[in-house]
């Protein structure tokens, strides 16, 4: 947090986050208003992305899954891109906090609304991988949406859905925040109850039916655990890439286990450790320059998985 | 040794199995009325498609039967909870995607997740099975090694531990002894008979290696033409049955050598 535009000391940081005045007056908004609603933010999206992934990973036991197989990004896409961009079309214009709000809502409406179509497909279908496909189909449709969407639109509404794409961990307010810290407490809780069938999942769908796993719910309860999660960061940060995919891959490495007792808490923290560290690069300390978190993610994310199958020949979940 | 108490385990009544799908249902096998007793080897065989697989799939409760009941104990398996179910009896899969980052440990340690609380926590109860099933495999030296680095054979013994370790009366094996080598298929096959004898398990495997089965099965269980026939090894090489197995024109079985031999 002291590293930004603006150099705060640490000591200050400490002053200001106790209720005290640091030795400049500005230097204690830049943290209680900007800095450190912008870390908390970062240390959910991180693990909640993180936990997300875990999840996914082990239901369809394929390392390649990630938070938004199941098609969570591309609704909240779909969602801000009608709001933006099918602005002109339905004839109102995107401005000040009545926009934010708007953008969270559609965002949050968009991946709710695929969500549904995904678990009716889950209720209809048996197999998991079958769900996967699906997932991946939807993301294939949206995009396709978003992409007839932005070919009719203006330039700067354009601009505007591309900035929202690139991710941003720093325009929450603390009420959004709370918000955001509610949901993630509930994903997250859901998630060390789904710890028991998740472990048995590891063995495979019938052998986790066969000892005794109540194989439909625990598979509604990850997935809604998921859609919580990564849904409520997507809508209040906008998609943010590779780390639900990363994450779990590199805390296999550190702790070889695959109990999810030990994992998910490990995750949680790798997630949130990680994605400060993207955001402290993002932000370029002490230049007046700012990355978008996407790219940053990615380029930390990217080569890490590389690196990995690299090491390791193969990526096992 | 202890004494054998032969009770009825699982018994099935006019049970028919195969699939039901929106419109039609087929149907593999019919009017399946089989008892089995505790602590007996019992070997399924038939051909490709007679219902092996489909079979042991209804009796774990994996799949639905068409009609008919199946009992464990005195209760309809259908008044079971999951968990209940799970404390009867326990299953042996071939082709599962398991997670091969699991740890020998892990992997058996699961088998207690019906007797263990919400997080699975294993109690000291749980630790001695986990061991006891582990060194009745043998495979208490390969404890810490991760599952992708077993061979074949370790692997199956490691998830015949599983099943031990989740401590049924009942055990349902689909083809254990398939890609293994005859070392290990004798192996297996000495292992499953002295859990069965030692143990006071019911195991129900299925299997083509019939010639290997024959001398140590209690009992076998032929799916043939869409029935089941039940009964001694002994007795069902006397009827016959095993003669038929095959269509005649490539396969005969020796009654005598009680092996198959292929025509040429």
């Amino acid at each position: 947090m002291s590293l930004g535009s603006v150099f705060v000391p640490i000591k200050d940081i400490i002053i200001s986050l106790t209720g005290g005045m640091p030795a400049k007056e500005t230097w204690h908004d830049i943290i209680t208003v900007y800095r450190l609603p912008k870390a908390i933010t970062a240390m959910l999206a991180g693990s909640g992305l993180a936990i997300s992934g875990l999840l996914m990973q082990t239901l369809f036991r394929n390392p390649l899954a990630g938070p938004y197989v199941l098609g969570i990004s591309s609704g909240a896409s779909l969602g801000v891109a009608t709001y933006i961009l099918g602005g002109t079309i339905l004839g109102f214009t995107v401005a000040g906090t009545f926009g934010r709000w708007g953008l969270i809502l559609a965002a949050s409406v968009g991946s709710f609304a695929v969500l549904l179509m995904v678990l009716a497909a889950a209720k209809r279908v048996r197999d998991t991988m079958t769900l996967l496909i699906i997932g991946l189909m939807v993301g294939s449709l949206t995009a396709a949406v978003v992409s007839v969407l932005a070919y009719f639109s203006k330039a700067e509404e354009l601009q505007q859905y591309i900035f929202w794409s690139y991710g941003s961990l720093g325009d929450l307010a603390w009420p959004e925040v709370y918000i955001l810290v509610g949901c993630s407490l509930v994903g997250t809780i859901m998630a060390v109850f789904s710890i028991k069938s998740l472990n048995a999942l590891l063995l495979g769908d019938a052998y986790a039916k066969t000892v005794g796993i109540r194989y439909s719910r625990s598979r509604l309860l990850i997935i809604l655990a998921t859609s919580l999660l990564a849904g409520s960061i997507t809508a209040f940060a906008g998609p943010i890439a590779f780390i639900g995919l990363a994450v779990p891959h590199l805390i296999r490495q550190i702790i070889p286990t695959s109990n999810h007792r030990i994992l998910l808490p490990a995750v949680m923290l790798g997630g949130a450790i990680l994605m400060l560290l993207c955001d402290t690069v993002a932000q370029v300390p002490f230049s007046e320059y700012k990355l978008p978190i996407n790219a940053i993610t990615a380029l930390v994310g990217a080569p890490v998985v590389i690196w990995l199958l690299l090491r390791k020949k193969k990526l096992l979940f | 040794m202890k004494a054998k108490s032969s009770h009825i385990v699982l018994a099935t009544e006019g049970l028919s199995i195969g699939y039901l799908s929106k419109k039609k249902s087929t149907t593999i096998v019919s009017d399946i009325n089989i008892e089995i007793l505790a602590g007996q080897l019992i070997g399924m065989i038939g051909i490709n498609g007679s219902g092996k697989s489909t079979l042991l799939r209804t009796l774990a409760g994996l799949q639905a039967p068409l009609s008919g009941r199946i009992l464990l104990g005195d209760n309809s398996i259908e008044s079971f909870s999951p968990e209940e179910l799970a404390q009867q009896m326990s299953v042996v899969l071939t082709g599962q995607m398991i997670s091969k980052n699991l740890t020998v440990f892990e992997l058996v340690s699961l088998g207690r997740q019906p007797y263990t609380n919400w997080l699975g926590t294993l109690g000291p109860t749980d630790i001695d099975s986990i061991n006891e099933a582990l060194d009745a495999t043998d495979c208490t030296e390969l404890k810490d090694s991760p599952c992708y680095a077993l061979s074949d054979g370790q692997l199956q013994r490691v998830l015949i531990a599983r099943a031990l370790a989740q401590d049924t009366p009942l055990i349902l094996m689909d083809e254990p002894l398939t890609h293994l080598d005859l070392h290990h298929k004798a192996a297996l096959l000495k292992l499953l008979s002295s859990i069965a004898k030692t143990k006071d398990k019911t195991i129900l495997f299925s299997t083509h290696d019939v010639e290997h089965a024959i001398p140590l099965c209690d009992e076998m269980l032929v799916l043939q033409e869409g029935k089941v026939i039940m009964n001694t090894p002994e007795q069902l090489i006397k009827e016959g049955v095993f003669d038929r197995m095959f269509p005649e024109d490539h396969i005969r079985f020796d009654r005598e050598l009680r092996r198959f031999f292929v025509e040429n």
